[in-house]
């Protein structure tokens, strides 16, 4: 079985899609909470396909998107001492701070390097024990674990040299963050299913009820989403909610529980501030106090950051739902991929950055067709 | 970054009393962490890797099963459903060497 092109397979998406138009008796509003799931979906264009039946917004799911500024500033300010090897995964390196980037710090002199594993990180905090290695800690459920096992490790094999700057944050206080306000349109979640593979689909359930809403498990390819849709409108139509899980081959109800563990014994949750949502309760990952010594902000003694985010971004309703990424008006001319003012330009899993690949030419086309 | 990609797991070993092993992406392999799927894994099984550690061991029975499911639906259905015209509006997936070639059994 040739997994990844069968849920590519044209036939299947087109019976999905059939499925879906002739379910829906209305347009309904669906949000996919995972970066990941938005570049399929607009690379795709199964949300332009499925215009007339449903919605799709992109949500907050793009980690690389949501850390805050004062975060990345803090991540340039340890990146620029000399004493410092700074760690990061590379799409970290080109978000904007206040004043500057990574890359740039690097081009001036700063020791920054990009990592794979965050197990990477500590082997080359092993390697160099006359520097401190700080690795910038961000993401969601799924990187979590993770980065708790690189600093259970550091503690168990006694490297010192080692911290990190945390800064997770997690899915559900988010998910519930936009069902509370009061411009919500959210009428069903796709849930992220590797989040899920972590955790399991429980937390979902009191949100499910509370709220009305349903929720499913998806998957990543064309076919899982399309079959995730397919299900939250079938739910939708029959007055349901309740967790689904399409994404069936990966993620089990209960989630991977030595994940969960690890996870546990190594944080807890904290209020993380979200960049251009504002701070959520509860919505974040910190270290907890017996680990204090691999945390990068005690280490080094960071104090508060008041950063100033660039005025023209609106970063914070596009990663809400509010607004459609051409709906900024710096997309396409003041903020590119090159030059990004925001982080949902930089990252790969950002919605600005998925309309600005994808939809760009189209876009051009259809305007200069109506003019 | 958060993407999670299957991989099959050529080699299972223990370094230093943390379970690694090798992924095999289609040709391109990686170091991984299999701590996290010790209980369950075997060498030949797929995994779902993220930033180096395998989140979850994939359930091939259930693949197999959901996969039947969906062609019968698309048997059924076919030619009556509208959407997408062409099989080149299926865009190619990115060009990832860890991705494009990873065949299942
Ligand atoms: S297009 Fe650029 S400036 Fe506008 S919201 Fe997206 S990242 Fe921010």
């Amino acid at each position: 079985m040739r997994y990844l092109s069968e849920y590519r397979d044209p036939e299947l998406a087109r019976a999905l899609l059939g499925r879906i138009t002739s379910t829906a008796t209305r347009r309904w509003v669906l949000m996919e909470v995972c970066g990941g799931q938005t570049h399929t979906i607009v690379r795709q264009g199964i949300d332009q396909i499925l215009g007339g039946a449903v919605e799709m917004i992109h949500g907050p799911g793009c980690p690389v998107c949501v850390t805050p500024l004062e975060q990345i500033d803090r991540a340039i300010h340890l990146a620029s001492r000399t004493d410092v090897i700074f760690t990061s995964f590379g799409d970290m390196l080109r978000v904007p701070g206040s004043e500057t980037d990574l890359l740039k710090v690097r081009a001036e002199g700063g020791d920054v390097r990009v990592v794979y594993s965050p197990l990477d990180a500590l082997e080359l905090a092993r390697r160099t024990p006359e520097k401190k290695v700080v690795f910038f800690a961000i993401g969601f459920e799924t990187t979590a674990p993770a980065n708790a096992m690189a600093v259970w490790r550091a503690r168990e094999l006694g490297v010192k040299n080692f911290s990190i700057l945390a800064s997770h944050v997690t899915v559900p206080p988010a998910m519930e963050a936009i069902l509370e306000s009061p411009d919500n349109r959210v009428e069903a979640f796709l849930a992220a299913g590797h989040v899920c593979a972590v955790m399991g689909w429980r937390e979902y359930e009191p949100l499910a009820e509370r709220y009305e809403v349903p929720v499913v498990v998806t998957g990543f390819e064309p076919v899982d989403l399309l079959e995730g849709i397919l299900l939250a409108v079938r739910q939708l139509e029959e007055g349901r909610h309740q967790v689904e899980n399409q994404y069936v081959r990966s993620v089990r109800k209960e989630g991977n529980f030595r994940a969960q563990e690890m996870m546990l014994r190594v944080f807890e949750p904290v209020d993380r501030s979200w960049r251009g949502i504002g701070t959520i309760p509860r919505s974040g990952l910190g270290l907890r106090e017996e680990f204090s010594e691999f945390d990068a902000e005690m280490r080094f003694r960071l104090e508060a950051i008041r950063p100033s985010e660039p005025s023209e971004c609106r970063a914070g309703e596009v990663l809400t739902g509010g607004i459609k990424p051409f709906d900024c008006p710096a997309f396409g001319n003041s903020c590119t991929p090159e030059h990004p003012l925001g982080a949902p330009m930089v990252s790969s899993e950002g919605a600005c950055a998925a309309y600005f690949n994808y939809r760009r030419h189209q876009m051009a086309t259809s305007s200069r067709a109506e003019s | 970054m958060c993407l999670g990609i299957p991989g099959k797991i050529v080699e299972i070993r223990d370094d230093e009393g943390l379970t690694m092993g090798v992924v095999d992406f289609g040709g391109v392999k990686r170091e991984v962490c299999l701590a996290y799927v010790v209980d369950e894994v075997s060498v030949g099984d797929y995994a779902i890797v993220h930033v180096g550690f395998a989140l979850s061991i994939v359930d091939e029975a259930e693949a197999m099963r959901t996969y039947e499911i969906l062609r019968m639906m698309s048997e059924t259905e076919g030619i009556e459903s509208k959407g997408i015209e062409s099989n080149d509006q299926m865009a190619e997936p990115p060009p990832n060497p860890a991705r494009t070639e990873a065949g299942y059994p």
